[in-house]
């Protein structure tokens, strides 16, 4: 097998079988999740306050009052990661072309340079997260093979995409290959490992504001 | 100690429904909710991180709800929650949780820690593994009727003091009365001013209440140790007594946990929504004050502030009514820092005060209400439960702070203005 015929590989089938795989799995989870119900709260609420679950879903991402001076590097991290990986993901060219391979939809894209610089910030704030994880006494206690699985199944794809971008490495169909498994590998894992935050923070922070909106002290 | 421990378990798999496998699924282990929990922020140790305390239930969700962790229990793979853990885990969830909510409220991807920390202690409780001081506390309260072993005749023992003193009737078992007043330990024994305040404020504000004689307690250590059971057969006496006296609306106390439990838990104990209202009574006095019936003369000059307490303000909904409130009697009313929905626990909710156990550690975290106090500058503190009140009490004590603890009740009947003809 050739570089060339890896590369169509990479391209069909082991995406089509990732893909049927990760979408399984979230539906999986989701059941498992959904699965359990919850009893109807029958406590009278302090005011109808309809959408605070879904408020809490887009303020929940603004830091608490205080926090950002005792968290800094949790914080910075944590958003520059973040928002590195989605422009990476959403707004690179060839990814935007990929999408509407597959699902004929498109958007404008950012400069390559940008997206480049992006790509770099958040391996940089990977980088900086695991050396937060190693030496903060609270995140190591809580940290275990799952942690460090998944900080690696982040990792990879967006170095490999910064090496074929760059040609660096490896030939480029080879380094090409090597970028869409390690994104294949994420697809198959992410919904069993502590990467389901994808899909679950929606719940998990609809739920925060729908208890604490009953309340009437939803964020 | 098998039987308890399957009992445990079985408690824990009957506890876990959709919010906290949402919840479980999403925590990326930041340990955010370390940095807002005051267990953690005073001894810097990182053994009381809120999602830590949950680990033997997050261990059962994981082995009996998601097919992974099935897998995982089939092969063998996956170590089972032993009694010797929850023993272990018994101070973490008990005495370092004072259920203040305030991780909940940071927690990045939503978690509501002290939704699943009230739900995990029904699994701690039922294996036997709740504080001894807890469970005396539950026993007196559904043997006797209070948690301090408190009967009908101290009650009435401090009625008739109360009648003296304002030379004011204090209406029992009246029938249509509006509002039924409750109770706490707290009040009964070391607080009757309360009383007295309450009976004051609503004769001249012309307010039809009345005291239960079989339902005049508002506590509920059940919901604190974990005890669904016991804690629905509390609560039931308030109703029945409610319903037998058609009162429109039951007053929880100056009492944090009191309130969530008739409030918030209360419907759902029982199985069936309410029939009447219940308010906090600093909800009352805000409407009363609002519609112009409660009025007062002059204000405080002291320097003072106000403790939020957590299940009054973060979670009750009770943020504004006791500030407008004190605004109107006090002209140097000052805010500490993170007031409001954000406040520092005083230490001693959810159980900890009870828990004889967990004393050093809570005089040890106190240090941050020290320190909350003293940015304002004040040596006057306002607060709205008795236990607060108490705990914070001997918390200054302790720390040597010369500042003086009133109840937000008391403190308005102060500057009542009174109407004096019969």
């Amino acid at each position: 097998m050739n570089h060339l015929d890896l590369l169509t590989f990479a391209r069909g089938d082991a995406l089509n079988w990732a893909l049927i795989l990760f979408a399984a799995g979230v539906v999986l989870r989701l059941f498992e999740i959904f699965g359990l119900g919850r009893k109807a709260d029958l406590a009278k609420p302090r005011t109808n306050s309809p959408g605070s679950g879904w408020r809490t879903v887009f303020t929940r991402s603004l830091p608490p009052q205080g926090l950002l001076n005792r968290e800094p590097v949790t914080y910075v991290g944590g958003y520059v990661f973040h928002l590195g990986l989605f422009a990476t993901i959403l707004f690179f060219a060839p990814h935007i072309e990929f999408f509407d391979d597959l699902f004929g939809i498109s958007w404008p894209n950012l400069p390559s340079a940008l997206v480049d610089a992006s790509a770099v910030a958040a391996i940089v704030a990977l980088c900086v997260l695991l050396a937060h994880r190693i030496t903060n006494p609270v995140k190591r206690m809580l940290s275990g093979f799952g942690d460090y699985l998944a900080w690696a199944l982040t990792l990879l794809p967006l170095l490999t995409g910064y090496l074929s971008f760059h040609h660096l490495l490896f030939e480029y169909t080879l380094m090409l290959s090597l970028h869409l498994f390690s994104v294949e590998l994420l697809l198959v894992l992410l919904p069993f490992t502590k990467l389901f935050h994808t899909f679950s923070v929606f719940i998990s922070r609809w739920y925060n504001g729908d208890i604490f909106g009953r309340k009437g002290t939803a964020s | 100690m098998s039987a308890t421990l399957a009992k445990g378990i079985n408690s824990f798999k009957e506890v876990i429904d959709t919010p906290i496998a949402s919840f479980f699924s999403s925590c990326v282990h930041c340990g955010l909710c370390a940095e807002a929990c005051l267990f953690y922020t005073e001894t810097g140790d990182a053994k009381y991180t809120p999602i830590r305390k949950l680990e033997p239930l997050r261990r059962v969700w994981q082995q009996e709800y998601t097919l992974l962790g099935k897998l995982g229990k089939t092969l063998g793979l996956s170590k089972p929650v032993t009694d010797a853990e929850l023993e272990a885990w018994e101070p973490l969830v008990y005495d370092s949780c004072t259920l203040c909510g305030r991780c909940a409220m940071v927690c990045p991807v939503g978690n509501d820690l002290t939704y699943m920390i009230r739900k995990m202690r029904e699994g701690m409780a039922a294996s036997g593994h709740a504080p001894e001081d807890l469970v005396g506390a539950t026993t007196r309260a559904v043997t006797i009727g209070s948690p301090m072993g408190i009967k009908w005749p101290a009650v009435l023992a401090q009625i008739k003091h109360v009648q003296n003193e304002t030379g004011i009737e204090v209406p029992v078992e009246k029938e249509g009365a509006d509002y039924l007043v409750l109770m706490s330990s707290m009040e009964i024994i070391n607080f009757p001013e309360y009383l007295s305040a309450l009976s004051r404020i609503f004769k001249q504000t012309g307010v039809s209440w009345t005291l239960a004689q079989d339902a005049f307690e508002a506590t509920n250590s059940g919901i604190q140790i974990g005890a669904s059971d016991l804690a629905r057969e509390i609560v039931s006496r308030i109703v029945v007594a409610a319903e037998r006296l058609k009162v429109k609306c039951v007053i929880s106390p100056e009492c944090g946990h009191a309130f969530t439990a008739l409030r918030w838990e209360g419907p759902n104990l029982i199985g069936r929504p309410f029939r009447f209202e219940v308010k906090h009574i600093l909800e009352v006095l805000d409407e009363l004050h609002t519609a112009g019936r409660l009025k007062t003369k002059g204000k405080d000059k002291r320097p003072l502030t106000y403790h939020d307490p957590c299940q009054i303000a973060r979670r009750g909904g009770v943020v504004e009514q006791p500030r407008r409130l004190l605004n109107e009697v006090a002209s140097d009313f000052r805010e500490m820092p993170d007031a409001g929905v954000m406040n520092w626990c005083c230490g001693g909710g959810g159980g900890v005060s009870a828990n004889s156990r967990a004393e050093p550690l809570r005089l040890q975290v106190f240090k941050h209400k020290k320190e909350q106090i003293e940015a304002t500058g004040t040596q006057t503190l306002i607060t709205a439960c008795a236990n607060c009140r108490i705990v914070m009490e001997e918390g200054l004590e302790h720390h040597h702070m010369k500042v003086e603890v009133i109840g937000l009740t008391e403190l308005l009947a102060q500057y009542l203005v009174e109407d004096n003809t019969p």
